[in-house]
């Protein structure tokens, strides 16, 4: 850290030296280059301090082209023109922007020449493109970035055993995990602010644990378990974490990075960014980085036109899907995998290539997925010849690549794959066309990807023309929840995959007539859902237990855009988010559908939980905690009590002093007041003043008669 | 309880102001003709015809004699409260925005709108007690602040006058030099326009309502900033109860925001805050437009406000963008509310 100089200081050193502040422009000064002279920027230097990827210099849209024939003054032109045939094809090159330099003895070239583009994307293409260019047998081009030439003449000739650093023990960055009171974190982004809170329940509020303005310039992510907090930046992405509070780990950098994505088990991170050609007719072109989180070694690259990166391989396709890269094979982020035009790319981690060194080759596929937790790939190839060739869904196992199952649907308009987060089932969604082709109606076929042969099973809703809003798998679990309806008001069936006799066969739970929902969130321990109406439905939200089959409450937060559970299934948050202009800000509910607490922040763009990792505790010890849970939670509620106790102690003391306050202004101003009468009683003539004065309410009553008619009525009898 | 539906104005309402004993309530509003009700029942007693503009506010003496209005027609108009004559017409050379009656009755701060170059400024009249004498020459003309200026009343004994509006400061004038004697730091003010402003039935301390979402009640003598109420929407109107260490304060999502889909969304309504403990009470659902005017009633019992909602104290009403007044009569147990 530097040393801070006060302006005093600075004056007197000056007068010393006999140097006139005043007469000196400051702006004027500069240092010599790599020297601050202990000078700190004032800015938020940690962010941004050495980063590489500043445009430094800015030669870096500049390329030196070597080995070009030697050609006399009238051959010169030819040559250029030759030059500017190459490199114009890549991209935009500025005016005046080809340049090769002449002996001044011989007036010949020299063998190279530089090349200036307006991007320093295209020179980057183009140094990658025509490097090893051969212009004839004995030219063969070599092309550099003018920049990295600064960077090769850096190189000391000698080589030096690099410095082995004594090993420093990291921080623990599980250590929000093992908070006494066992709460759970979330993350915020509202305004410029990114914060970081604990959702604390029993004191009916968030508890800040980091705060910090302009944290991401886009967004911020968890990593898949929780360990880190990635915030996104102009020069790449980074990563934060840390024991007690949010430091910086690692930084990757990427220029314009504009999406991110960890692997499941957070040990690579991909990055994303696709950049504007400078020729409008040109397609966009994508960068994608794969780096090692903790280490922030770069794994791999792929660059490519936006084409090669587009899903759904039969062409005229609009853009690129995020992820681009899908990872599978459970927790040990051994393969991931991207769609192709015919074909699947499946890579593995070890070596960062394909996997049996080719891709997989599907024609037409348009779709896949990954199982959650086992290296199993699911397929979806739509009907082709016009039916002649039905539609298809396998199952494909990795590495082996061998089938484990595949099935043939007709007349089929759309699929959709929906996993169970255990890989235990496997719902296809199947947008069936009628007889008529008109229209379309909906069917599930159901795997078991668990049981011997993987068992399919035909599930078709009681009305099946009855349109599918929504579809959850139960976590963990064995049930699903389905909103399916045309009318505005759907219905919402529930279904498991065994029957009471506990055969294998689906059986329907329970339908709920005409909800007011559209969106299905499972608890991530199962057994309870939140059944939440979205958008049309202005936030209505209903908790449900699916093992009882009951309503526990329903609640409404007005306009809510988002809902997410806490990764322990204890609490909701239901948010607002900036797509409103008005009502920003989020909720927290118990499980069961007790409004909590209520937090209203303006322009409130992003509302995360962190993610917990996976419990360490083995199935059988879940259970026995499961069965005595009498035993375990007494000695929570003991500190519930207390805490809540405590809390109404807070709020009396904090009542009866401003009360007191309160009385002490009254109590000034009634004497001010009494003070004041007898001006009063001048300012109104005598009249006397204020409440003391009496007057008598007279109550008087008026009659008019407004109309007078006369009716002959018949003498009955 | 069961609100009153007032239905005499076919503009949004702007302000309303009950008589000292809370039998009349007398309505303004944009369309040019204030009212007059029975504060009991909600039953029209007559209107005031004169105006040729959006009457901005209006104040009432203290024995219920005359009445006075602002209006955008550039006139500040006296009215024999009984038989709707007008009395007296100050003419100004901008529209004049609120007007207030001193203790006494013998004076009255107007203030007018900046307009066609002139800035705005607050006055103060004499009221000549036979209206034949009437002139019209002003006592004490202050100018400085800069924009509207929503609301100008008097401090204690008429020794000061208060004002706040656009520019977000409240001020505190000097009446006998027309000097500025306080002004509220930003830091701690409002953030936005005030847009109203409401005193205490004692005068000891008022009520300011701004577009920053909040409500702030202010030491009329000091000045010190006593209490924040804050709220998810513009305030544009606010009173203090009476009776109850309550304070309701009204408005909504501004009229060119209003959502087509959902009238809650708007959340135009009255909102009763505990006055001392700064805690939300409850609220007065019930207007399709932002409450523009609150009011309780002065005998303990009701309130009443530009749009009008009618609640549980002896009364209150409420006035709103939708041109209905709602007269609320609080429920006996509006009385027994503990927090």
């Amino acid at each position: 850290m530097a040393e801070v100089i006060s302006m005093a200081d600075i004056e007197a050193s000056a007068a010393r030296l006999g140097i006139d502040l005043s007469s000196i422009n400051l702006d004027s000064i500069q240092l010599p280059p790599g020297e601050d002279f202990g000078i700190q920027s004032g800015d938020d230097g940690d962010l941004y301090q050495d980063d590489p990827l500043e445009f430094e210099g800015g030669f870096g849209n500049i390329i030196v082209v070597d080995n070009l024939p030697v050609v006399p003054p009238e051959k010169f032109e030819k040559l250029e023109g030759v030059i500017r045939k190459i490199y114009s094809q890549i991209g935009t090159i500025r005016e005046g922007g080809i340049w090769m330099p002449v002996s001044p003895d011989t007036q010949k070239t020299l063998g190279y020449c530089f090349i200036e583009y307006n991007t320093a994307q295209e020179a980057e293409l183009a140094r990658e493109k025509t490097n090893g260019y051969k212009l004839d047998k004995s030219h063969i081009f070599a092309v550099n970035v003018l920049d990295d030439f600064e960077k090769y003449m850096k190189v000391p000739e000698e080589w030096k055993a690099s410095e082995i650093k004594p090993y420093m023990p990291g921080e623990n960055l599980q250590q929000w995990l093992t908070d006494e009171k066992a709460r759970d974190q979330f993350v915020i982004r509202a305004g410029s602010n990114t914060e970081v809170f604990w959702n604390d329940p029993r004191q009916l509020m968030p508890e800040l644990v980091h705060q910090r303005q302009y944290w991401t310039e886009s967004f911020v992510q968890w990593s898949p378990l929780g360990t880190y907090l990635a915030t996104v930046h102009r020069q790449g992405a980074a990563v934060w974490g840390g024991a007690s509070t949010f430091n910086r780990l690692m930084r990757f950098a990427h220029p314009q990075v504009r999406q991110i994505d960890f692997s499941p088990s957070e040990k690579y991170i991909i990055t994303y960014s696709s950049h504007e050609p400078s020729n409008p007719r040109d397609s966009h072109r994508i960068v994608i980085n794969i780096f090692d989180v903790r280490t922030g070694k770069l794994m791999r690259d792929f660059k490519g036109n936006v084409d090669e990166f587009a899903t759904g391989g039969s062409g005229g396709v609009s853009g690129i899907s995020w992820p681009v890269f899908r990872w599978g094979g459970g927790r040990e982020d051994k393969y991931f995998a991207r769609i192709g035009k015919n074909v699947i790319a499946v890579y593995e981690t070890e070596t960062f290539t394909l996997v049996d060194k080719k891709s997989m080759k599907v024609d037409n596929v348009v779709d896949f997925s990954w199982s959650p937790t086992d290296p199993i790939l699911a397929l979806f190839v739509p009907e082709q010849g016009g039916g002649n060739q039905p539609a298809r869904v396998s199952l494909v196992q990795i590495p082996g690549k061998e089938e484990l199952r595949q099935k043939n649907l007709f007349s089929v308009s759309d699929c959709k794959v929906y996993w169970q987060n255990n890989g235990e089932y496997l719902a296809v969604k199947v947008d069936r066309y009628t007889k008529t082709k008109k229209s379309t109606y909906t069917g599930f076929e159901l795997f078991r990807i668990k049981e011997r042969d993987i068992p399919i099973e035909v599930l078709e809703l009681d009305n099946k023309n009855d349109k599918i809003i929504a579809f959850a798998w139960e976590p963990k679990g064995h049930r699903f929840a389905v909103i399916h309806g045309d009318g505005p008001r759907p219905d919402i069936s529930f279904y498991s995959m065994r029957t009471s006799q506990n055969t294998g066969r689906v059986s329907k739970l329970m339908t709920l007539k005409s909800k007011q929902a559209n969106a299905l969130y499972w608890s991530p321990a199962g057994r309870y859902i939140l059944l939440a109406g979205l958008k049309g439905f202005n936030g209505q939200l209903e908790f449900y237990n699916v093992d009882e089959l009951e309503t526990m409450a329903t609640g409404e937060h007005f306009m809510a855009t988002d809902i997410e559970w806490d990764p322990t299934g204890r609490y909701v948050a239901t948010a607002v988010t900036s797509v409103h202009e008005m009502e920003n800000g989020f909720h927290i509910w118990s499980f069961n559908g007790k409004l909590l607490y209520r937090i209203s922040r303006d322009h409130f763009y992003q509302f995360l939980w962190r993610p917990r990792p996976p419990s360490l505790l083995t199935a059988e010890k879940e259970e026995e905690i499961a069965k005595n849970l009498k035993k375990y939670s007494k000695k929570y509620e003991a500190e519930d009590q207390d805490v809540s106790m405590q809390l109404n102690e807070q709020d009396r003391k904090k009542r009866k002093m401003l009360q007191d306050q309160w009385n002490e202004w009254v109590a000034k101003w009634k004497q001010w007041h009494e003070e004041e009468r007898q001006f009063r009683i001048q300012l109104r003539d005598g009249e006397a003043s204020d409440e003391e004065e009496e007057y008598e309410a007279k109550e008087v009553e008026v009659e008019e008669v407004l109309d007078v008619s006369e009716e002959i009525v018949a003498d009955q009898d | 309880m069961r609100p009153i539906l007032m239905k005499g104005h076919e503009r949004p309402l702007t302000f309303l102001r009950y008589n000292r004993e809370g039998d009349l309530l007398f309505s303004c509003a944009k369309d040019h003709t204030p009212n007059v009700w029975f504060a009991d029942n909600g039953e029209r007693l007559g209107t005031y015809r004169g105006h040729n503009g959006a009457v901005w506010c209006c104040d009432v003496s203290r024995d219920s004699m005359r009445l006075i209005t602002a209006s955008a027609d550039q006139t500040v108009k006296l009215w024999n409260v009984q038989d709707g004559v007008q009395l007296y017409s100050f003419n100004f050379d901008s529209p004049a925005k609120s007007v207030d009656f001193s203790v006494g009755d013998k004076l009255v701060v107007v203030t007018t709108d900046p307009f066609m170059g002139l800035p705005s400024t607050i006055q103060v009249k004499r009221i000549a007690r036979d209206p034949n004498e009437q002139t019209t020459e002003s006592v004490l003309t202050i100018k400085g602040p800069v924009g509207r200026i929503n609301r100008a009343v008097w401090g204690p004994l008429n020794k000061t006058i208060i004002s706040a509006g656009e520019d977000t400061v409240i001020r505190v004038w000097d009446t006998e030099t027309g000097k500025l004697l306080k002004e509220v730091d930003k830091e701690i003010g409002h953030q936005k326009t005030i847009t109203s402003l409401s005193k205490s039935a004692d005068g000891s301390h008022f009520l300011t309502g701004s577009s920053d979402k909040s409500a702030k009640l202010w030491d009329a003598r000091t000045l010190t900033l006593l209490k924040t109420y804050v709220t998810e929407r513009p305030v544009n109107a606010c009173a203090v109860s009476p009776l109850l260490d309550h304070v309701v304060i009204g408005g909504g999502q501004e009229a060119v925001h209003v959502t087509t889909t959902d009238r809650r969304a708007g959340k135009f309504e009255a909102k009763f805050f505990h006055k001392n403990l700064q805690e939300e009470i409850g609220g007065v659902k019930g207007h399709f437009g932002p409450i523009n005017a609150l009011a309780f009633n002065p005998d303990g019992r009701s309130c009443s406000c530009r749009s009008c909602l009618i609640l549980i104290m002896s009364s209150f009403s409420s006035g709103g963008e939708d041109g209905y007044v709602r007269l609320h009569h609080f429920d006996p147990d509006y009385f027994s509310i503990r927090m």
